[in-house]
């Protein structure tokens, strides 16, 4: 079973930090992917520029408009994610809490849904 | 000169037999595995184009424990395997022109092998990939293809899984007779966990994943063969045919679902269900009872009936009555009640679903809401079906079957 791991950034908390605890981060970020890469559990992540970078498209009427910057303006915001393939819940929930983030911000775990279904 | 399709066909057919010679002389499991699949790539690459040896057999074990010895010879570390290895016949005797091996053991090594593949240490999804690749002969790339996840990920899942395999104790040996009827009994679920995974697959991206239905057909199969005895081998087989016989039918074009009333049923592959129902009959007369086969007898029933309206519940729900005496579970109580609500009517039916409120198995599961919304709405309860199939819509993970449970809620007009 895949589960999207959502990282959910505080920018407010992260400011708090201090340099080493910063630096214990992204550290924590690559023992993270290293262990998850052992135990064949990593199906992809990735890492979110700021959201300042983001550019919103909408198309009304078939003519896309773009504007700079999110769809909603949120205290919080999605700074990455993992996609893990584990066997339970629990254990997303187990690899949720090994995300350094989880420490300060929270991890959201949401289940990925499957392309088959079966006959109801 | 053999094509391609049918050089893999044919290394397929071997895989087991190669990997048993192998891991018992060299009696590594974990190294054995990954050298005659190396042996499979390079097999795979050359006999298409320069023919199939005389003996293909031979060939695959010389060339897997030539890489097997080479590896060992080259970690210095592992001194003691390589006076093991010294002591053994060279590789290259190995390609005798005779026939390889007259012993006639290949029957046992397939067993062993799958007895080991779906070791109770490891959790299902590392039962199946393992076992698709040892005994089925996949890829790794193949399998990762299948599961939608990156071959390294997969390598690592394969890998790990021989590792525990390992640190549980087991060696390339059959596990002692007191374990052996659990222990099959694991190997037939993880094949039908495994056809369960290619029949699930609906449609575009996942036609690689179908095949995993023809990949479990063809190992049980083999199994079949050396067990010829064993009802619910047979069972199983059959209840694999009578449920693939539905393939086509269970999609629409867009790869929507079509429920097993509203099938074409003039799209069921009837050579499938000919072979599904003879098996199915034969073993019922001489066979100890089991779950499998009564699933595929409650399958002939379904088969048997030209149209839906012609479906003998009453056959069917005795069917399910006497699978809850031999292997009780929620699934099948909820089941039953659909059984029970086509003999006895929806209200029948929905008491039956009640029994399962408690259940911490089933709760929050999304096929009882969704089996309450089919029996609420026959029940004429519109707008409690409506609820109860969005209810399932937001409870399964399943695309197709959010597709469906929201067609039918739609399907239904608002108070």
């Amino acid at each position: 079973m895949k589960y999207l791991l959502i990282i959910n950034m505080n920018p407010t908390i992260f400011e708090t930090l201090s340099e080493a605890e910063r630096e214990a981060v992204f550290a924590g970020h690559d023992a993270f992917q290293k262990e998850l890469k052992e135990t064949g559990e990593l199906v992809g992540f990735a890492a979110l520029a700021d959201p300042a970078e983001t550019k919103t498209v909408r198309v009304r009427d078939g003519v896309p408009a773009v504007t700079d910057g999110p769809y909603l303006e949120a205290k919080e915001f999605l700074a990455g994610y993992y996609v893990v393939d584990c066997d339970t819940v629990e254990r997303a929930g187990e690899l949720a809490a090994m995300i350094p983030d989880a420490s300060f911000n929270a991890i959201e775990v949401r289940p990925v849904m499957e392309s088959g279904g079966l006959e109801m | 000169m053999t094509g391609r399709d049918g050089v893999e066909d044919l290394l397929r057919g071997l895989v087991p037999q190669v990997l048993g010679v192998v891991a018992r002389r060299f009696g590594d499991f974990d190294e054995a595995e990954d050298a005659v699949q190396e042996a499979l790539l390079a097999a795979a690459l050359q006999w298409p184009e320069q023919g199939v040896p005389d003996n293909p057999r031979a060939w695959l074990i010389t060339v897997a424990s030539r890489r097997l010895t080479d590896q060992i010879r080259s970690e210095s570390a592992r001194r003691r395997r390589e006076e093991a290895v010294a002591a053994m016949t060279p590789a290259d005797e190995l390609v005798a022109s005779g026939p390889a091996d007259p012993s006639g053991v290949d029957h046992d090594d397939t067993l062993t092998l799958l007895l080991l593949c779906c070791h109770p240490a490891l959790s299902p999804p590392s039962q199946i990939a393992l076992t698709l690749r040892a005994v089925g002969g996949l890829t790794t790339a193949e399998i990762a293809g299948a599961f939608l996840v990156p071959e390294a990920t997969m390598a690592q899942r394969i890998s790990r899984a021989k590792q525990r395999i390992r640190s549980a104790g087991s060696t390339f040996a059959p596990p002692p007779p007191a374990e052996l009827p659990e222990r099959m009994r694991v190997v037939l679920h993880v094949l039908y966990l495994i056809f369960n995974e290619g029949y699930a697959a609906t449609s575009g991206p996942d036609l690689q994943r179908s095949e995993l239905t023809g990949e479990a057909i063809r190992l049980v199969r083999v199994l079949r063969r050396l067990l010829p005895e064993d009802g619910e081998i047979a069972g199983l087989l059959a209840l694999m045919l009578l449920t693939d016989a539905r393939r086509v039918a269970r999609t629409g074009p867009e790869g929507e679902l079509i429920p097993l009333a509203e099938q074409d049923r003039d799209r069921w592959n009837a050579q499938e269900l000919r072979e599904g129902i003879e098996l199915i009959t034969e073993t019922l007369a001489v066979a100890r009872l089991g779950p499998y086969q009564v699933q595929a007898a409650i399958a002939v029933v379904h088969a048997e009936a030209a149209r839906a309206d012609q479906t003998d519940w009453k056959q069917i729900l005795s069917l399910y009555q006497l699978l809850q005496q031999l292997a009780p579970n929620p699934m099948v109580t909820l089941n039953q009640a659909v059984a029970l609500a086509m003999v006895r009517g929806p209200q029948a039916g929905l008491a039956m679903l009640d029994t399962l409120a408690d259940d911490d198995r089933v709760a929050g599961h999304h096929r009882i809401d969704a089996v309450r919304a089919h029996l609420l709405e026959m029940a004429g309860d519109q707008e409690a079906a409506r609820s109860a199939y969005r209810l399932a819509s937001k409870r399964t993970t399943s695309l197709p079957e959010r597709r469906y449970l929201e067609a039918r809620a739609g399907r239904l007009p608002a108070s």
